[in-house]
Parts: C-alpha cells; sequence; structure tokens
C-alpha cells in the first residue's frame, strides 16, 4: 500500500555550467541559465510503501512524516537560493532532475525502515514540469 | 528510475461519428460527441520522457528540444482546429483520444531522434486528458536499450 504526501517549497535557483560560454549556457538550459537566478514554487510528492500496522492501521504515522519533510525539505531549502545556501547545488548545477535525486538522498535514509520504503518522489518545478524518481525495480 | 513529464495544452474540436454505421448506430454509440457540427475540448497532454541524467549537465532531457518537437509535429498542427478535417491523419480514423493518442505517439517516434538524442532519452509515455473525467494514457515499452520505443498498450481511465 502506498501513502503520498505533498510539501511545498519555493526556492531560486540558476542552471549555468561555470566552464561554457553565456551562448552555450543559453543553448543547454535556456531561460533556467538567466545569470541573476528565478525562483520556483516546488511542489514534492512523497510516496511511502508499506502495510499498514495492525495495531494503529498506519503505514507511516503522517506526523513522522510531515517532520522529516519539514527538517530534510523545507527548512533547508524553503526561501533559499540553492546554489548558494544549499550543498550540493555549490558544485552541481540545481536542475530539477538534480535537486530530484538530492531529495531521495536525503529522504530514502529515513524512510526506509523495517516497516516502510520510499517508493517514489515527485518533484515539480512548474505545474506544466515534473521529475519522477522510483524505486528501482518498483512496479 | 529518473522520468521528466512534461505537460502541454492544446484546444481542438473534433465529431466521433464511423462512416461504417447508420447514422442511428453512430448517435447510440457516440452520443453527443456525434453531433455534426462537432464540439470541441481543452486537451492537456503529458508526455514522460526516461533516460540517464548526463552528469556535466544535470539534464536527463533538454525540455527546449522537447519542447521545439511537441510544438513543431504535435501542437502547431492541432491547436484551434477542428481535427477531423484539418489533421490528415484522421481523414479515415475516428479522432477518437485513444486515436489521437496513438496518432501523437506515433509522431514522436517518428521525428524523436530528429530532435533529441535518441540513444539516450526515450519516450515512455502519453497521456492525454480530453476533460478532467477522461484520461487515456499509451505507455512504451523499450524494444532495445538503443532502439525505438513500440507501443504497449491504451490504458484508460476515467
Amino acid at each position: 500500500m502506498f501513502v503520498t504526501r505533498q510539501v511545498e517549497f519555493s526556492a531560486s535557483h540558476v542552471c549555468r555550467l561555470p566552464d561554457v560560454s553565456d551562448a552555450e549556457n543559453r543553448e543547454l538550459f535556456g531561460r533556467e541559465s538567466s545569470p541573476n537566478g528565478h525562483g520556483h514554487n516546488y511542489v514534492l510528492e512523497v510516496t511511502v510503501e508499506g502495510e499498514p500496522d495492525p495495531v494503529t492501521g498506519m503505514v507511516i504515522n503522517l506526523k513522522k512524516l510531515k517532520d522529516i519533510l519539514q527538517e530534510q525539505v523545507v527548512g533547508p531549502m524553503d526561501h533559499r537560493f540553492l546554489n548558494a545556501e544549499v550543498k550540493p547545488f555549490d558544485g552541481i548545477v540545481p536542475t530539477t532532475e538534480n535537486l530530484a535525486r538530492n531529495l531521495w538522498e536525503r529522504l530514502a535514509p529515513l524512510l526506509d525502515t523495517a516497516e516502510t520504503s520510499l517508493h517514489r518522489i515527485r518533484l515539480f518545478e512548474t505545474p506544466d514540469l515534473y521529475v519522477d524518481i522510483t524505486r528501482d525495480g518498483a512496479q | 528510475m529518473v522520468s521528466v513529464t512534461r505537460r502541454y495544452h492544446f484546444s481542438a474540436s473534433h465529431r466521433l461519428h464511423s462512416p461504417s454505421l447508420s447514422d442511428t448506430e453512430n448517435a447510440a454509440l457516440f452520443g453527443k460527441c456525434n453531433n455534426p457540427f462537432g464540439h470541441g475540448h481543452n486537451y492537456i497532454l503529458s508526455v514522460t520522457v526516461t533516460g540517464e541524467i548526463d552528469e556535466r549537465t544535470g539534464l536527463l532531457v533538454s525540455v527546449r528540444k522537447l519542447d521545439a518537437l511537441l510544438h513543431d509535429k504535435v501542437l502547431n498542427q492541432f491547436s484551434h482546429c477542428n481535427l477531423n478535417t484539418d489533421v490528415a491523419d484522421f481523414t479515415d480514423l475516428i479522432p477518437t483520444t485513444e486515436n489521437i493518442a496513438a496518432v501523437i505517439a506515433g509522431r514522436l517516434q517518428k521525428f524523436w531522434a530528429q530532435y533529441l538524442n535518441g540513444r539516450r532519452v526515450h519516450l515512455q509515455r502519453v497521456h492525454i486528458l480530453e476533460t478532467k473525467k477522461n484520461g487515456f494514457e499509451i505507455v512504451m515499452r523499450a524494444a532495445a536499450a538503443t532502439k525505438e520505443c513500440e507501443q504497449e498498450g491504451v490504458s484508460i481511465h476515467a
């Protein structure tokens, strides 16, 4: 059984490679390469897999999930400039793909337990663009 | 597995009518969608791409190139058109949303390598909402890691 919780955070970023020209950055990243950065209202959906506990009837305590998302996602990223304030984006480009991978790496160790596993995260950069990461081998 | 999904919007009209059926049978089969004057929808098209993230750029797919493919080969021909009369694919094909999804998937596959690096990124899924209540989805099966995808099936959910 799957349980999904959604969380929002607003952050700015810029997608540029330091070792290529403005024109090449524009070709690679489009307006995402605008030098002074820009922002998004990111929406993250986190899907946890598990079976309901026979005593509590819950796959995961949503208060616990909420606290994890606050601590790992909203706290470090909301109203931040990702490139300057959130590691590892001082060294890698904060594309939606890389941001989703980083969020997976933050969340999987906390949600992969004896009872639950992180099944999927879906990160919306805008309502019309999102990245999914699904556990390898999942149906 | 990582995927990127991009959502597009187009508005178009259509009429569902089979020339091999009588007017009475068409009316019974297609109901309001058989109205001789046609009718329209705001379609929402989602295209899902899979592949590997380029470690240098952090990109799985160039959204700009994907957008160019969609605009050049789908949206510019479908948007604000009468699908039955203005899009040649539907001259002899009823523009049900199942068929619209299949035509779009076929166009994307045909021009995929021209717009995108077909060896690295693959078309995984085409999903269309005809209305908020009717969704149609084609999921591709990768024939081989480096070959063009083939259509696996259409699933319809309401």
